[in-house]
């Protein structure tokens, strides 16, 4: 089948996939997209996390045909430009939140979508928030570091949840 | 290659900071990680490649009757199938020994075991016709333990072995049997006699798997001479090369290792498993074969930490003087042998723990079972043991009504100390200050008043409760306790291995500017090796700009990254070869500019700093670029550690480790008691790590390590069916790690005492971490509930219902 649909503002289009194909399966093998992780493909670790019009997915649960028409979001969208990286995506290298790495992108989907909604989270929020996202190297404390690092600098800046 | 999506070289220099040695400077790899570019070896992508499967047996242990793959073959899609009878080459590899075949003949040892391979034009094509597999299986019962693998009617799971163990064994199913024995009978008879207090039990370690979250996976690409392109994340890419060049039937050198991004590690690439079917079928077919082991895969994938059945006694006078210890640690090494002997070494010599005791009757062996094979974990051999000693060492306490942290530091080794292996400890080991210090870190705060007033209907955020959201108690039947424990580690390979790693370093001129180019074939894996290389070459050469070349098997092997060994052996050989480049450009300069300043001929130190040669006063004296000239420098050197001896193999003496390695923590835990489940509320380490090349990484091993650590205590274990040893929980909804809600505060306090033989004065810091962090954890629960709590993971049905009031 062809599915169509938007990744990060852009119309993408993949044709003879096979039904039983998942979105991340079509983001990383077919659209040249593999920044979205493929750490279990049973919907527990959060690795694929995407946003699919606008709401935190596993891509591995989603079918690729369920994304037909719709917006997907994902790690490669979050950069605002050539060479300019999200506050986001800056915290986590500032704070060491990146050892292996493998967790990052589904963590920084994850990690923006709790900024947007709750600009200044507390630990146990961002707790809360990231828990469907594993990562087996860094024991997470510099993941909340780096959550709570661009937490304040929004905060300094006024921007409030625009991350 | 073209159309391929496959490693580049990483500058260092735009990463964010530069900086040299000792400074928390950022990841070069950082960027690349975040922005989802960074290509990992599930990346890879090639243009007519093609999908490869492994089909593996459902059976611990059977026979193989046939195999009939015609149905597989007929499939659309399908390029190949293969089974034993196709193999080219050699048809068995492995790490130590050579006893694991690429693909079942006629019997399967292990749930999981390889039997064909099958390469299609879709993942899922292959997967299918791996199914239309017909394998006539005659079941065997399995052996799955000491007394089946050892009984009187054993059946032996290497008939005919031969291998450099063999020999020694008292029995075939016994990979490797070390004792370690010290003081003579005489003496040891008297230290029995002599003891007020003994204690003894039994412990048991379940199997832990290294979860790394980046499947196992790679591209392999036939070239046009005949040989083959593997891109793959490994830990050592030329032992890789050097297990699979006889399978492939091909000549080394042209089996070709890139590295591409590894997503974690810890042990559990050390041995291959894509490597050959990747390349066998990319051979057989001639087209690139990409093959990605789902999580399910990836439990049968790889080895595992050994699960262990400990015993120890430990017999002290009434001041809290420990006279002996006695242990035995029995290890599942499961089908195959890969890195058994080895963990055993470890086990045994490190089997009394970071005290100094006087008489020591210990064994440690490993069996050939039908369990899942077992290999190397963060902590290697030395993990099983800590939880057992430091277990042993709290009931002790308790029994001679002493403070737990007294009577470990009463009796710890320190510099100078003798191991039981009769190795000195001719370097800082500090176990006594590490426990004080965790132990004066203030305590987390408790609730006003406890829990109880919480219980009484009292507002309260279960988040931070055991049970968490699923919201089983509001307070009650909550208890704190608070746990110890310290542990020692090897760094390095021991027991008489010639390790070494190497470096190639080039220093050019570039524009003007002087470059540094660093090759090494040393796997990274999320331990920011890169970062600390670059760092080396900054200091060592004053160059800024540095750029790290992908690894590969086309420079010297750099050996495995494991045994907190790879800022030891490559950041040593990175040093060794820098300082040999910088050798070099100052005989150029004495040569080609003694005219212009005194200090090029009057024998006084010139160092590199900022693109300039200067003094030891600072006074630079030329331009590194003018010294330099037209003509890059380039050297490849090794680096070897000191020496090691094997250990002997009745008593186990034997100066047998490069380096130890000590961390301590404490725990804070709140147990629900009726339920039996715990919430960690703090876990904090202190360690000594010589010196800390880049703090920032090294903080973060020590969160990794400590969190796995507490993954062991509280959930991870691979659980095998008793009569089947078949695994039963091979995915993340059934094989538990700790999610950031399991994970607590870690504050890390780090000590730095140099060890005078190694580069900087560093310590391996990777693993020790991984050792005390689990028996902490069970200190602290022993704490809160009064309960011996003899096994890990510990399940809440040992606590719920034997505690009493
Ligand atoms: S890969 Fe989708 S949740 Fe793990
Ligand atoms: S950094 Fe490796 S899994 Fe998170």
């Amino acid at each position: 089948m062809r599915v169509t649909f938007t990744a990060n503002g852009r119309e993408v289009t993949a044709d003879e996939v096979w039904e039983g194909e998942s979105l991340l399966y079509v983001l990383r093998e077919r659209l040249g997209l593999p920044g979205s992780k493929n750490a279990c493909e049973q919907g527990e670790c959060g690795s694929c996390t995407v946003r699919l019009d606008g709401v935190p997915v596993c891509s591995c649960l989603v079918a690729a045909g369920q994304a037909q028409g719709r917006e997907v979001e994902t790690v490669e969208g979050l950069a605002r430009g050539e060479g300019e990286l999200a506050p986001i995506q800056q915290a986590f290298v500032e704070a060491g939140a990146v050892q292996c790495g493998f967790c990052t992108p589904g963590l920084l989907v994850a990690a923006d979508d709790l900024l947007k909604h709750n600009p200044q989270p507390d630990d146990a929020d961002i707790r809360e928030a990231l828990s469907g996202n594993l990562c087996r190297c860094t024991g997470y404390e510099k993941i909340l570091d780096a959550v709570r690092l661009a937490a304040a600098r929004s905060a300094a800046a006024g921007t409030g949840g625009a991350v | 290659m073209t159309a391929t999506r496959c490693p580049e070289p990483t500058p260092t220099h735009a990463a964010a900071s530069s900086a040299g040695i000792g400074a928390s400077t950022l990841r070069p790899d950082g960027i690349l990680k975040v922005t989802g570019e960074f290509a990992y070896s599930s990346d890879l992508w090639h243009e007519d490649m093609l999908w490869g499967h492994t089909l593996r047996s459902p059976h611990a242990h059977a026979e193989i009757r046939g195999i009939d793959v015609t149905e597989a073959v007929r499939m659309p899609g399908v390029h190949a199938v293969l089974t034993h009878d196709d193999l080219p080459a050699a048809t068995h590899y492995g790490l130590e020994f050579a006893d694991q075949p690429v693909l079942a003949k006629d019997r399967v040892r292990f749930h999981g075991e390889p039997v064909a391979f099958v390469a299609a034009d879709h993942p899922e094509t292959a997967r299918r016709a791996a199914a239309k597999i017909k394998v006539a299986y005659a079941p065997l019962p399995p052996v799955t333990d000491e007394a089946s693998a050892t009984g009187p009617d054993a059946v032996l799971i290497h008939p005919g072995r031969h291998d450099h163990r063999s020999d020694a064994v008292p029995h075939p199913n016994i990979v490797h049997h070390q004792p370690v024995i010290r003081g003579d009978d005489g003496a040891w008879a008297a230290a029995k006699a002599r003891a007020d207090v003994v204690v003894a039990a039994d412990y048991e370690v379940g199997m832990q798997d290294q979860a790394f979250l980046g499947p196992e996976s790679g591209l392999a690409v036939p070239a046009e001479d005949g040989g083959i392109d593997l891109y793959i994340a490994t830990q050592w890419l030329h032992v890789d090369r050097q297990q699979l060049a006889p399978v492939l039937g091909l000549p080394e050198e042209k089996v070709r290792l890139t590295l591409s991004g590894v997503g974690g590690a810890f042990g559990a690439r050390e041995d291959m498993s894509m490597q050959a079917p990747a390349c066998l079928l990319a051979m057989h077919t001639g087209r690139p074969v990409k093959m990605v082991y789902n999580r399910y895969e990836s439990f049968f994938g790889h080895v595992h930490r050994h699960p262990a059945k400990l015993h120890y006694e430990h017999g002290a006078t009434k001041d809290g003087e420990i006279l002996y210890v006695e242990y035995r640690i029995v290890l599942d090494g499961g089908a195959y042998a890969s890195s058994s002997a080895s963990v055993v070494g470890n086990a045994a010599s490190l089997g009394a723990g970071p005290y100094d005791i006087p008489h020591v009757r210990g064994e440690a062996l490993a069996l050939y079972t039908n369990n899942p094979p077992c290999g190397a974990m963060r902590g290697f051999g030395a993990v099983q043991a800590c939880f057992a000693y430091e277990a042993q060492l709290d009931k002790l306490a308790a029994k001679l009504g002493m403070d737990r942290v007294e009577l470990r530091r009463r009796n710890a080794v320190g510099e100078g100390s003798l191991m039981p292996t009769g190795q000195e400890i001719d370097q800082p080991a500090p176990v006594a200050e590490l426990l004080r210090r965790v132990k004066a870190l203030p305590l987390p705060p408790e609730r006003d008043g406890g829990w109880g007033r919480a219980a009484a209907g009292e507002d309260v955020d279960v988040r931070s409760l055991p049970g968490g959201l699923s919201n089983t108690s509001h307070g009650e039947g909550i208890r704190r306790g608070v746990g110890y424990a310290v542990g020692i580690k090897n760094v390095g390979y021991s027991e008489g291995f010639d390790d070494y790693s190497t470096a190639k370093v080039r220093l050019e001129a570039v524009a003007g500017e002087p470059v540094v180019l660093v090759h090494t074939a040393m796997a990274e894996v999320g331990q920011g090796g890169v970062t600390v290389h670059a760092q080396i070459a900054r200091t060592e050469l004053g160059v800024d700009r540095v750029t790290i070349h992908p690894a590969d098997t086309q420079v010297g092997s750099a050996g495995s990254t494991s045994a907190c060994r790879q800022t030891y052996m490559t950041g040593g050989a990175v040093k060794h070869t820098c300082e040999l480049v910088r050798e070099e450009l100052l005989r150029r300069g004495r040569e080609r500019l003694a005219h212009r300043h005194p200090a090029w001929l009057a024998g006084v130190e010139l160092v590199l700093e900022s693109g300039k040669v200067c003094t030891h006063d600072g006074e630079p004296i030329a331009d590194l670029v003018e010294v330099l000239g037209e003509e890059p420098i380039e050297i490849e050197a090794e680096f070897h550690h000191r020496p090691t001896e094997p250990f002997h193999p009745r008593t186990g003496q034997g100066a047998g480790h490069v380096q130890y390695s000590f961390c301590a923590h404490r725990a804070v835990v709140e147990v629900d008691t009726d339920l039996g489940l715990v919430k960690v509320v703090e876990l904090a380490a202190a360690q000594d790590v010589g010196k800390a090349l880049n703090p920032l990484s090294v903080v973060g091993q020590i969160h990794g390590g400590s969190t796995q650590g507490l993954g062991l205590a509280l959930m991870e274990e691979i659980q095998v069916s008793a009569d089947g040893a078949l695994i039963r929980n091979p995915s993340f909804t059934d094989y538990l790690i700790p999610t950031i809600l399991d994970t607590p505060p870690m504050p890390v306090d780090i000590l730095e005492l140099a060890d005078g033989n190694a580069p900087y004065g560093l310590r391996g810091v990777g693993e020790a971490p991984t050792l005390s962090s689990t028996p902490a954890v069970m200190s602290a629960i022993r704490d809160a509930t009064g309960l011996a709590l003899d096994r890990v993971p510990l399940r809440p049905e040992h606590i719920a219902g034997h505690v009493s009031g």
